[in-house]
């Protein structure tokens, strides 16, 4: 199927266009950059939500909840789970589905299961666009599950409006050290698990943390909640919808969509910066004598680094001089 | 990232047998080999998988089953999966399947029959053979 059918496709909601857009969109390939650029104008209608939080906090069962609620609630369900890449082998097991098979024959969800492929972040480098081709779909809510929470979990706050954060009773350590990322994260936190002992005390710290944290307008709501029974999960649901209706009404609305359009830009172009640079600098084979010298210890890597952002500065002046585009050639 | 698309791969468990062993062992050697694995659990209708297959865009789909249910089942799955406009994906099977079944489900469209014995190696070197490229 060619982008313009593809296009077509997604947009009349056909199950089979969707799912091959989205292997295009993930691959990054000429064609699935040319499905953004036609579908990003028709998204903006679906509410976007990110489920976070570390391995085993119960992320696929609560999105598993989280979707049965909206079902009820008459909405549609797009999700996109992501899992990690062995680093090693770059494959996969992802295995979020077996958590929400019975949402595989309901008409009305469609799950998408994500790897890393080993970029920068947890997240998929390109789950911002799988999440915008189910937009473009129709979805009325589009979820997505990230890998666990780590130092990079600030970026999971790029792919959706409202970041949720689960956490655990007897997490304490763990919250303690997400300190300085957390408030940028999370505009919802839920104590998942709350049937077992110490969820006031998670609740509690939690609550402490906010109470030290620099708040914009929108103070995070903490919830407890126990996905496997659904426990909790209606106001969890009322909580993300409060959010949403705050950024579509509030002044702070249209602060936080530019925002979040910032991040996105910001976290791409860093991405596709990254890897374009290694390239150059491992083709001109800049790097590898570095390796030499710095392995030999006759130079330090601190002055490498440097040297090889120079040598991939030439090689891009070079580049731009060899070969003008209409852009540099204006100038 | 483009040039170096990993192979999807469905690996699913029809019909009642809890048995899922040799499906993660599968599961696992074909991740290990660089690939994507959609594992879905134990107990699956054939509309299931048919509608996993479709939502994952997968290239291969691996059936495990040790009831003796493959041909009630398998057939199924495959309508299931013609229905949803399905046609291009390479199927496999494995677990307890009596030799005298393996011509007939060969002709349902299953490329491959991996009885007991069956090295990972076989396994990954056949999706690789034959799993469908996309552009």
């Amino acid at each position: 199927m060619q982008a313009a059918e593809l296009v077509e496709g997604v947009l009349a909601g056909n199950r089979r266009a969707l799912a091959r857009a989205i292997s295009h969109v993930e691959a990054d390939s000429p064609t699935g950059r040319e499905l953004q650029r036609a579908l990003y104008p028709r998204t903006g209608r679906a509410q976007t939500i990110g489920i976070t939080g570390s391995a085993g906090a119960g992320k696929s069962t609560l999105v598993g909840a989280v979707t049965r609620d909206e079902r009820r609630r008459g909405r549609t369900v797009g999700i996109v789970a992501v899992d990690p890449s062995s680093p090693f082998s770059h494959g996969a097991i992802l295995g979020d589905r077996i958590r929400m098979q019975d949402l595989t024959s309901d008409p009305g969800v469609f799950l998408r299961s994500m790897a890393s492929r080993g970029n920068l972040g947890g997240l998929s480098e390109t789950a911002t666009g799988v999440v915008d081709v189910m937009d473009a779909a129709g979805y009325d809510v589009v979820i997505i599950e990230t890998v666990g929470a780590g130092q990079d979990e600030v970026e999971v706050a790029t792919a959706a409006q409202t970041t949720v954060l689960v956490t655990n009773p007897g997490a304490g350590d763990e919250i303690q050290s997400m300190k300085a990322g957390l408030m940028e994260v999370a505009q919802v936190m839920v104590v998942n698990k709350a049937d077992l002992a110490g969820a006031d005390t998670a609740v509690t710290q939690l609550r402490a943390l906010l109470a030290i944290a620099d708040l914009r307008a929108w103070r995070p709501p903490i919830l407890k909640a126990v996905a496997k029974t659904g426990e909790g999960v209606p106001e969890l649901v009322d909580a993300i919808d409060e959010h949403h209706a705050y950024l579509r009404s509030h002044e702070h609305g249209d602060r936080e969509r530019r925002e979040l359009a910032r991040k996105q830009i910001v976290a791409l172009a860093r991405a596709a910066l990254h890897r374009q640079a290694l390239e150059t600098a491992e083709h001109s084979g800049a790097l590898a004598a570095l390796v030499d010298e710095v392995a030999g210890r006759r130079r330090d890597p601190r002055s490498a680094a440097e040297i090889l952002l120079g040598a991939v500065k030439r090689e891009w002046g070079e580049a731009a001089l060899a070969e003008p585009t209409p852009e540099n050639a204006a100038r | 990232m483009a040039n170096q698309r990993p192979i999807r791969v469905l690996i699913a468990k029809p019909g009642l047998d809890g048995h899922d062993r040799g499906a993660k062992v599968v599961a696992r050697a074909l991740r290990d080999a660089g690939m994507e694995v959609i594992y879905t659990g134990i107990r699956q209708t054939p509309g299931m998988i048919a509608e996993a297959a479709l939502q994952e865009d997968v290239q291969v789909v691996g059936l495990s089953i040790l009831s003796g249910a493959h041909l009630e089942l398998f057939p199924r799955v495959i309508e299931e999966l013609k229905s949803r406009g399905v046609d291009d994906v390479l199927l496999f099977c494995g677990g307890i399947i009596p030799h005298e079944d393996i011509g007939t489900i060969e002709t349902l469209g299953f490329k491959g029959v991996f009885g007991p014995g069956t090295t990972t190696t076989d396994i990954i070197e056949f999706v690789r053979a034959h799993a469908p490229v996309r552009a």
